[in-house]
């Protein structure tokens, strides 16, 4: 299934768990410093260079070159998304964000934010940078290069982007969670395993 | 007599290893991959694996960084060492940043601020050894953040003994879940003191997955926990599965009596380390770990 952003509510509500996705259109770029700087200048009532409402966010920080044409995506993997637990619930309010990729999950109070506003989790596989960025047709811009190139905040057109895997959906359901119910009830035969 | 090298070459071998290491992985990290995705039975956990390696597919095919995440770099250098040594290698790191290229991710730790060349106080770490071998071998380990966030290390008491290790070795990797990007390959450092025991879990990362360890025991210890550890169930990325790590390594050293420090550093599935080894009449031989002596 191919997702084309911006996304709607209606859109994000009625992804499953497990489902595999793709996603056309554009990707906000952001991760530990854009999540920092844009909160701050929300609390200071500034605005932002760009409107995300129903928008993507993409855990990222890419490699970029620029040449005479302009910006060029050379790798573009997802980045650990739990680094971003504290600021997340309050982004996804704040901006208006439908849908976020990333990889490795993130924590139960992001979890009720995406079940609350309608927001989902797309997992995308780690270290898989040259994948990810043949999904990406062009750069469209990019704001808060200051912070260096993998905190900057990146907008780029997203065409074919994925496969992706709904790993928290809108309704408080996520994938990490059942994994981590597994890997607790494995824990005993893995400790007989080690010899323990 | 130390023979010195010359530094322009140094810097050029810099160049290509870092090139090498970053846009392929060793062959024994490919098998391992491929193998794990033979083995695994959820569609999810097949996908995690096949998106791996065919990422893998086009990095080579296209000379580029497999992962963004071109890491931090670690140098393990060997033979007549000198402080020219370490100048041709921050050299090789900042121009490799330029050329290949490579994110660049040293920032200072409290400003932020990022030099944009990954050569800074620091960074790139070059771990020295000298010999009085005629060569100079250089090994690097570009060492992703994603991976090395999950590092720990634990000050066990005598008492705790291999069983406190092996639970301790198990408690990290369950607490690090997908977020080191699984399956890892999971190095031990075992006694020394605390600074020498999370080295040597990192350094001991560079033994190739098809090399058993030449401690009997210490092997042994390695495939028990790799069997228990692919039993946690927590999978490729962390999405469930089989596979959760590729191998485990296990280093060691002697330590205080009173003392049982036991570090964990894992290494995510972009385990890509490069070597090259540099003889006087200017001869390069390159490999992707250690040479034998």
């Amino acid at each position: 299934m191919i997702l084309k952003a911006p996304l709607s509510e209606d859109d994000v509500r009625s992804l499953k768990l497990g489902q595999q996705v793709y996603i056309d259109g554009p990707l906000f770029i952001g991760r530990d410093e854009v999540h920092m700087r844009a909160l701050e200048r929300r609390r200071e009532g500034k605005l932002l260079p760009v409107d995300m409402e129903d928008g993507i966010l993409y855990h990222c920080g890419p490699i970029v070159t620029r040449d005479a044409k302009g910006w060029k995506v050379i790798a573009a993997g997802p980045t650990t998304s739990a680094r971003m637990n504290a600021l997340e619930p309050d982004f996804i309010s704040e901006f208006g964000i439908r849908a976020i990729i990333g990889k490795g999950g993130m924590s139960r109070p992001t979890v009720d934010a995406m079940r609350e506003h309608g927001c989902v989790y797309l997992a995308f596989t780690g270290g898989a940078a040259v994948l990810a960025a043949q999904g990406i047709a062009r750069v469209r811009g990019v704001e808060w290069l200051d912070m260096g190139m993998p905190e900057a905040l990146w907008i780029v057109e997203a065409k074919h982007f994925g496969p992706l895997i709904v790993a928290i959906d809108a309704h408080g359901n996520s994938l990490y969670e059942k994994v981590e119910g597994e890997v607790r009830k494995n824990l005993t035969e893995a400790m007989r395993r080690s010899g323990l | 007599m130390a023979v010195h090298m010359a530094g322009d070459l140094i810097e050029e071998v810099v160049v290509q290893m870092l090139r090498e290491a970053v846009t392929s992985l060793p062959q024994d990290v490919v098998d391992a991959l491929r193998r794990a995705e033979e083995g695994e039975t959820s569609e999810v956990a097949r996908s995690q694996l096949r998106t791996i390696l065919e990422n893998i597919d086009a990095a080579g095919r296209l000379a580029v960084p497999m992962c963004q995440d071109t890491g931090v770099h670690v140098f393990y250098v060997t033979g007549p060492v000198d402080a020219g040594v370490e100048r041709s290698i921050r050299s090789g790191v900042a121009r490799a940043t330029e050329e290949i290229p490579l994110r660049p991710n040293a920032v200072h730790p409290l400003t932020r601020e990022n030099p944009g060349t990954n050569v800074a106080v620091g960074l790139p770490h070059v771990v020295h050894y000298p010999t009085d071998d005629e060569f100079l071998e250089l090994t690097v380990l570009p060492k992703g953040a994603g991976s090395e966030n999950m590092t720990a290390l634990a000050m066990l008491t005598p008492a705790d003994g291999i069983d406190g290790i092996k639970r301790f070795v198990l408690d990290t990797v369950v607490k690090a879940g997908g977020r080191p990007c699984p399956p890892t390959i999971v190095g031990v450092g075992i006694g020394g003191t605390s600074d020498l025991a999370v080295s040597m879990a990192k350094e001991s990362l560079l033994r190739p997955l098809d090399v058993p360890n030449i401690d009997p025991a210490l092997d042994a210890m390695e495939k028990q926990l790799t069997e228990a550890l692919n039993l946690t169930g927590i999978g490729p990325m962390g999405l469930g599965g089989r596979t959760t790590v590729l191998g485990v390594r296990i280093s060691t050293a002697y330590c205080h009596t009173a003392s049982l420090p036991v570090a964990v550093n894992l290494q995510c599935w972009a385990a890509r380390r490069a070597t090259a080894r540099i003889y006087p009449d200017g001869r390069v031989r390159f490999g992707r770990s250690p040479f034998d002596p």
